[in-house]
């Protein structure tokens, strides 16, 4: 039975610059979505709170849709639909972009909530008494209170992203899930290429999660003192 | 099109059937893993608490995807092979048990000293103390971010089309493969069939949270 198990380091050592060169596809593509999830889910949350309901309706319903719905489905919608239906093409690593990045978008929306729904509501009154208009509210001081404040939340959410990606092998994006697989298939042979790419994540994404609770812990006493 | 909707609905019914079956198993699953992972993560023994930790950071540091992979295509190599069904329930539900440790092991904690203490006062064994007196309070504040989880999980088991379970996303996937100038009426199918999923969930969850709480909460 454990005969089977015979790590064949020939093949890992094979496989490794497969994956090191596919991580920068890993990485840009989480970077890239987590730009649009951190703009889109800052818009989503502005809309939820626009003086107009049927606005904020909307930007709630898409929220609670999209967040419902699986992410695997929302890249085929992209990369599949979009091209026949809206006759718009797109490359996998941009549709994975746009899907990866909208899904998370929603989540962020709920974080950056959470933060503009703690600012105290007498800074409103106040940008009100002093005359600012609803964008110069929002910019000059209701967003520099409420955003510090989520930085650690922000950063477990790239992590998160971060592991999200492999699902994008799903439209063939190449990043270092879809290389394993490629590269596993041609002989069949998955122990090596799966196993390194799990240890890649756990050696990037765990250390990531431990500064993130470091700063999140320093945030904390800074508030506290 | 009500036409395409007739023709593709039976099929995507079938694997609704897969998705839900998929779903109730990782959610028994998943809560079973969760409790025993987070009761462990509070353990006296450092030992228990060290490998629960462990285990819970193994599996939210690598993803779902991967675990899903190594789960089928890894384990043949120890002389273990599973069914596509059974390596689904095995990967979702691991993994979204650890995550559930975390609400397990927090909500505990929430739990006032005072309980403990009066607990203590009242002579109850450590057991009796968690089963009659932490766990029935705790349990309040672990529904909803439970039915979170479920919500995730339910979103998680769409991943089995990398291992060719016949799901629902799957068929659906089949089916456009035949029929690409059907794609929009195929996904937007799909998405709403699991939007619906979801919704029944969270109100599984809410009438769950009454039962739970009621007579609790003010």
């Amino acid at each position: 039975m454990w005969n089977r198990l015979d790590w064949d380091w020939d093949y890992t050592m094979q496989f490794l610059p497969h994956m090191f060169s596919a991580l920068k596809v890993t990485i840009a593509v989480t970077f890239a979505s987590f730009a649009v999830a951190l703009i889109g889910g800052l818009l989503l949350a502005m809309l939820r709170r626009a003086r107009y309901k049927g606005i904020a309706y909307l930007a709630g319903a898409f929220v609670e849709f999209i967040r419902s719905t699986p992410l695997i489905v929302q890249a085929f919608f992209i990369f599949y639909v979009f091209p026949i239906s809206f006759n718009l093409v797109l490359s996998p690593f941009t549709a994975g972009v746009i899907a990866l990045g909208i899904h998370y978008s929603t989540y962020l929306s709920e974080v950056y909530r959470s933060g503009i729904d703690a600012v105290d509501k007498g800074q409103w009154e106040a940008a009100k008494a002093l005359n600012f208009s609803r964008m110069q509210t929002w910019m000059r001081i209701i967003l520099p209170q409420a955003i510090p404040p989520l930085i650690p939340v922000l950063g477990n959410y790239l992590i998160v992203m971060f592991k999200e990606t492999p699902i994008l092998s799903a439209i063939t994006l190449m990043e270092i899930m879809g290389v394993a697989k490629q590269f596993g298939s041609a002989s069949w042979r998955f122990l090596e290429p799966v196993t390194m790419v799990g240890l890649l994540f756990l050696l990037l994404s765990y250390p990531s999660s431990l500064l993130v609770r470091y700063a999140e812990t320093r945030l904390n006493r800074q508030r506290g003192s | 099109m009500i036409g395409a909707i007739a023709q593709y609905l039976p099929p995507m019914l079938k694997g609704i059937g897969v998705t839900v079956q998929l779903t109730l198993f990782s959610s028994v699953l998943a809560l079973t893993v969760a409790f025993l992972l987070g009761l462990c993560r509070l353990s006296r023994y450092s030992l228990v608490r060290g490998i629960s930790y462990t285990f819970v950071e193994i599996i939210r540091g690598t993803s779902l995807l991967v675990q899903l992979f190594w789960f089928y295509y890894v384990m043949p190599f120890f002389g273990v092979e599973f069914s596509a069904m059974t390596t689904g329930v095995l990967a979702i539900g691991l993994n979204y048990g650890a995550y559930g440790s975390e609400i397990v092991r927090s909500s505990i904690l929430a739990v006032p000293k005072g309980q403990t203490e009066a607990a203590i006062a009242l002579n109850l064994t450590r057991w009796q103390r968690m089963i009659h007196v932490i766990i029935p309070q705790a349990l309040m504040r672990m529904v909803p971010p439970f039915g979170n989880l479920l919500i995730e999980l339910l979103k998680g088991t769409s991943l089995v089309y990398f291992i060719t379970l016949a799901d629902l996303t799957y068929i659906s996937m089949t089916l456009r493969n035949t029929n690409y100038a059907d794609s929009l009426i195929i996904f937007t199918l799909l998405l709403l069939i699991y939007f619906l999923i979801a919704q029944l969930m969270t109100l599984g969850v809410r009438w769950v949270e009454k039962r739970v709480t009621a007579g609790r909460l003010a």
